[in-house]
């Protein structure tokens, strides 16, 4: 790493984050305007970006070489009172909580009293949410049966493809245009609402270009006072890059790389989406430049990877849009899953690996920086080398890359309906999630608390902690003669709360449809401009809905227990088994142990166990999968959790797995912590009974001590490891390499740990930066110690 | 036929080529003073008492018909093993797993079948099974009818022996197998005795006459025990050895550690246990460096 980018990676690092009210004052400015009141909604969506991109602070720091900020400094976050207006409760608490804070000033607090808060109460999408719901979807969202994405963020969940490598935007306006002109106003009842979207749309391309513009003309006004004559090239070359694109298709890689870093603040500014923006496959799209810079002479490896470093930390800058409640709870972290793809096959099905996959991998090494976020896609036809190269930077210990199964991710999109080219253009985003980049809306919309559901069965639709009856009765489990008895009360009382949250999920889907289009984003994902429809209307060519299903692990272990101890050795019963779980336990410690040691557990490649995983994975996917959404898409299942089942433990009492009330509930897929003990073959067993290619994703975390990987010979294994879960068709796994003793010295000193990055779940974080709670689970995770 | 087994295990990287299923035998003709694995010496089942997982709830002395277990004031559960009949009755009033019978008997069917189950993991990495002990020899028969079994379903074998058998015994079935991981431990025979219980003459044979009747590859496994058999002419005369043979491939140096020790703990036979000094890093690079300036592929680790 040069000078240049070590100094600008330290003031990354060093830089805490804040909130800014700018974004939210020119949006409520625009809003307030005549013209804003009397356009369509999706113009007002225009207006209000093209106000943005002409208003907004723009600085070109020293030494930058990629330029633009969603903010008016580095770190400095906006917000976003169109979607959730912060009260001054919020921003007081966004100030002082003890993790992932931001600090907020006394101006920001006296604008958003003054401006913001009068105008946006009531009229923010979050009220208009919170407005719509039923009673009962409210008492099970409080119960923390699921969580609802949208509440505070806009959707967005999608991945850039090759588009803006091929297309500058004023090619994309010619698009527009032709689309304009195929309006059929004698039959099409939605002509008007195409061209407002268009036009809209339009006025978005033009307003990138002119940010874009607005910072040539600050590089070259810089250029002209600088007295280094290196950086007044640098300059020069910054004003002539950001007059060239986004306007145009980009001639070089430095040129790639500014387009795409445009596009990202345009679309982060726009919204505060869902798992940011991201370039997705970026050592191909990268490759055809950097192959031509080298050959002409006009590039290095050197700079590209400058570049690229460069690059890297304008991510690093940009901490997620502040979180509060439950929204905070289900992913308390300021990385914002950008998640970069590499490797993977092409769209012709060939082994995609190039020379940049491995440049790529350096500048992850050795920026070792949140975000963005990194992981490998590896196809059967990929080389060992690309995953080995990869599993080194693991053995570091900061959680990335993380590892996919390009195979596997091929076949679930193709399940869906892709076509397999457009598969092979896709890959992962955000935590796991399968997605057609460049042509997909997959849209997370909440996680699901199954062991919640669990609990709520096992007291005939009550919540214990609460005393509130908010699911269906569906029998005293006393009564319960077999254990299919108990599953069918079980699968009644899912789908009872999973109807309820996919008619929340409908009205939400609308609402954004209706009230908060995206044509901005709407500019680059295939075939909105096409169809004249919004990114937030369907106009995707495939869209999908995730429903995150929690605790496989957790609930797996909760029937096995009830199995195996009630119904099969008659060990317990019903009515000691209730009152233990009433007790928390208390009083109950033999049974406790009992259910701890001597009950089959999922991870241990005991079909016992793994055979319930099936029928609950079986359960979640018939009762989701392949029902429709308002707008065209398609309900799909994936099984991730963030930090949710931090959350979801919080609120779920004890459970028969000998789980106590308040733990966290097991995470992704992953068995419950601590509980697989046959070792990490057996774990990838247990998993690869699971049908992931039936899912948008898996998660499954594994932890291991530096000692397994220190030698070459242990990477190697690891590799074959993880070669032989793909074989199974696993579609994730990542690792933790660091030991439980570090981790428990971080908790004691975390001064002294404030750079230990450890894999929390789709993602990385500062250990020092987790919940306690969370802390202490990544202990517990099994550390897979050599023997 | 059954064999006596106390211990298998999946994702072993450190017993030969890939990722393997290590099979330990039960029963072990030397009694070496550093063992870590004590519960293989003895061929017979053996009650073992895991006092970390141990709640103290005096369960298992309830449930104990024959008078075995006992606490000390601090509620410590101990063992007269001598009157134990290995009837279970404790391990099944234990909610904890804290009290185990180490040793079970399994067929060839049985085993294959848990063998199996990581043969995914065997094909990808090139890696196997290990037969280890305790000595798999001391099983002979069934040690060649189970190498003859995986040989049939294409699985990769190593042996792992301290070279203790009968002549004829050892070259039949340890010819059978893909890798032999062979046990050196030390030149002089009078140490030998002293620190194993046996004479190294049996062993030194056997592994010379195998190594020149057969092609099948060598791994010497050598456990450094400092003061014991780090000395210049220990190594000098191992070297000197495994020179004069053909089909060693690779030495490891496989250091002490101390881990044998709560083992024994666990069986209530630590007087039986001796301890030793861990080798240094130093130490350890320091030999493994010997070997290498010899000319042999040496490398610390299994």
């Amino acid at each position: 790493m040069n000078e240049r980018i070590k100094k600008l990676r330290e003031q990354s690092l060093n830089t805490s984050p804040s909130i800014t009210p700018e974004r939210a004052r020119i949006v409520t400015e625009v809003y307030r305007s005549p013209e804003a009141q009397a356009a369509s909604f999706a113009k007002q969506r225009a207006l209000v970006f093209k106000a943005l991109m002409e208003k907004k602070k723009i600085f070109i720091d020293d030494g930058e070489l990629i330029v633009g900020e969603r903010g008016p400094a580095h770190k400095a976050t906006p917000t976003y009172p169109e979607v959730c207006c912060h009260t001054l409760e919020d921003l007081e608490t966004l100030n002082s909580r003890p993790k992932t804070s931001y600090a907020v000033d006394e101006e920001t607090l006296k604008i958003y009293h003054e401006e913001i808060i009068p105008f946006w109460r009531g009229r923010a999408m979050r009220d208009r949410i919170f407005a719509q719901m039923t009673p009962e979807w409210k008492e099970a969202y409080e119960a923390g049966i699921f969580t609802e994405f949208m509440e505070q963020r806009a959707p967005g969940h999608t991945v850039l493809g090759d588009k803006i490598y091929r297309k500058g935007l004023l090619d994309i306006l010619k698009d527009i245009q032709e689309s304009l002109s195929q309006l059929d106003f004698y039959r099409d009842p939605e002509a008007l609402d195409k061209k407002e979207e268009l036009e809209a749309m339009a006025i978005c391309a033009e307003a990138l270009i002119t940010y874009a513009r607005r910072h040539a003309q600050l590089a070259r006004e810089m250029a002209e006072k600088e007295k280094d004559p290196q950086r007044k090239k640098e300059l020069e070359k910054i004003a002539a890059t950001c007059e060239w694109v986004p306007a145009y298709a980009p001639r070089d890689f430095w040129e790639a790389l500014q387009y795409y870093w445009f596009v990202h603040v345009g679309v982060t500014t726009e919204y505060n989406t869902w798992d940011s923006f991201n370039p997705g496959r970026l050592d191909q799209h990268l490759y055809p430049f950097y192959k031509k810079g080298l050959e002409e002479g006009t590039l290095t490896r050197e700079q590209a990877k400058e570049l690229l470093q460069a690059f890297w930390v304008k991510f690093n800058n940009q901490p997620a849009p502040p979180k509060v409640g439950v929204t905070a709870e289900e992913s308390g972290t300021y990385t914002d899953f950008a998640l970069i793809n590499v490797g993977g096959l092409t769209p012709d099905g060939r082994d995609a690996v190039n020379e940049l996959s491995f440049l790529i991998l350096d500048v992850i090494e050795e920026m070792r920086i949140l975000q963005p976020s990194s992981m490998v896609q590896v196809s059967a036809k990929n080389p060992d080398s690309l995953l080995l190269r990869a599993l080194k930077i693991v053995r570091t210990g900061f959680g990335q890359p993380s590892i996919f199964n390009t195979d596997a991710i091929v076949q679930e999109l193709v399940r869906q309906g892709k076509t397999v080219e457009d598969a092979r253009r896709g890959g992962a985003s955000g935590c796991v999630e399968a997605g057609a980049f460049g042509t997909e809306a997959y849209i997370l919309t909440g996680y699901f608390n199954i062991p919640k559901v669990f609990e709520i069965t096992l007291n005939n639709g009550v919540d214990p902690r609460t005393g509130k009856k908010i699911g269906l009765e569906t029998g005293d489990p006393r009564n319960f003669k077999t254990f299919a008895e108990l599953l069918q009360a079980f699968e009644k009382q899912m789908r009872y709360f999973i109807d309820i949250k996919i008619r929340g999920n409908n009205v939400i889907e609308k609402l954004f449809a209706t009230y908060l289009p995206a044509p901005f984003l709407s500019l680059f994902i295939d075939d909105c401009v096409a169809k004249g429809k919004d990114y937030h209307n369907g106009g995707a060519r495939y869209n999908t809905r995730y429903i995150q299903g929690v605790g496989l692990g957790s609930i797996t272990d909760i029937l096995s227990a009830l199995k195996y101890n009630i119904y099969d050795q008659k060990l317990v019963t019903w009515e000691e088994m209730l009152e233990a779980l009433k007790k928390n336990f208390v009083g109950y410690e033999k049974l406790r142990d009992r259910l701890l040691n001597k009950t089959p557990k999922f991870g241990n490649d005991d079909d016992y166990a793994d055979e319930l995983a099936k029928i609950v994975f079986d359960m979640y996917f018939n009762l989701i999968d392949g029902r429709p959404t308002v707008c065209g898409g398609t309900y799909r299942i994936n099984l991730l959790p963030t930090t949710v089942h931090v959350y979801f433990g919080k609120v779920t009492g004890a459970t028969p797995d000998g789980r106590l009330a308040g733990e966290p509930l097991s995470e992704g897929i992953s068995p419950v912590q601590g509980m697989d003990r046959k070792g990490p073959t057996a774990v990838i067993k247990s998993e690869g009974k699971l049908d992931h290619i039936k899912t948008g994703g898996t998660l499954l975390n594994m932890k291991f001590t530096p000692q397994l990987l220190a030698e070459e010979e242990g990477l190697v294994k690891l590799k074959d490891l993880i070669r032989t879960y793909f074989k199974f068709m696993g579609h994730h796994i990542q690792f933790n390499v660091v030991t439980a003793e570090t981790l428990r010295e971080a908790q004691k000193h975390p001064e002294k740990y404030r750079d230990l990055i450890v894999r929390v779940a789709g993602y990385s974080d500062y250990f020092v930066d987790c919940a306690r709670e969370l802390q202490d689970e990544i202990i517990r995770r099994t550390e897979h110690e050599s023997f | 036929m059954k064999g006596t087994f106390f211990d298998l295990k999946r994702y072993a990287v450190h017993d030969g080529p890939g990722i393997r299923v290590t099979v330990f035998f039960k029963g072990c003709p030397l009694h070496c003073l550093w063992c870590h694995n004590p519960e293989g010496i003895s061929p017979e089942k053996e009650l073992m008492l895991l006092p970390s997982r141990c709640a103290r709830c005096g369960d298992c002395l309830r449930a104990c018909r024959h008078g075995v277990l006992s606490q000390e004031p601090d509620g410590e559960v101990v063992a007269d093993h001598s009157r134990c009949t290995l009837c279970g009755d404790c391990i099944k009033a234990c909610a904890r797993d804290a009290i185990q019978i180490v040793g079970w008997e399994a067929t060839i069917a049985e085993i294959v079948t848990e063998i199996e189950k990581d043969r995914s993991f065997f094909d990808q990495s090139g890696g196997g099974v290990t037969l280890t002990g305790g000595e798999p020899l001391l099983q002979a028969e069934f040690t060649e009818a189970l190498i003859d079994e995986l040989k049939l379903r294409g699985v990769h074998v190593a042996l792992d022996t301290s070279g203790y058998a009968p002549e004829e015994t050892f070259l039949r079935v340890a010819g059978k197998s893909d890798l032999v991981l062979f046990d050196l431990k030390l030149m002089d025979e009078g140490k030998h005795k002293k620190f194993t219980g046996v004479s190294n003459q049996l062993i030194l044979h056997n592994f010379r006459v195998f190594d020149s009747k057969t092609q099948v590859p060598v791994w010497a496994r050598f456990p450094l025990i400092p003061g014991v058999n780090d000395d210049g002419e220990n190594l000098e005369e191992m070297a000197d050895f495994l020179a004069s043979l053909k089909n060693v491939k690779l030495i490891n140096i496989l250091p002490y550690h101390k881990g044998g020790v709560e083992k024994f703990r666990r069986l209530g036979r630590e007087n039986e246990f001796v301890v030793f000094n861990s080798p240094t890093e130093e130490n350890i690079n320091g030999v493994v460096k010997f070997f290498q300036d010899r000319g042999f592929k040496a490398k610390k680790g299994g």
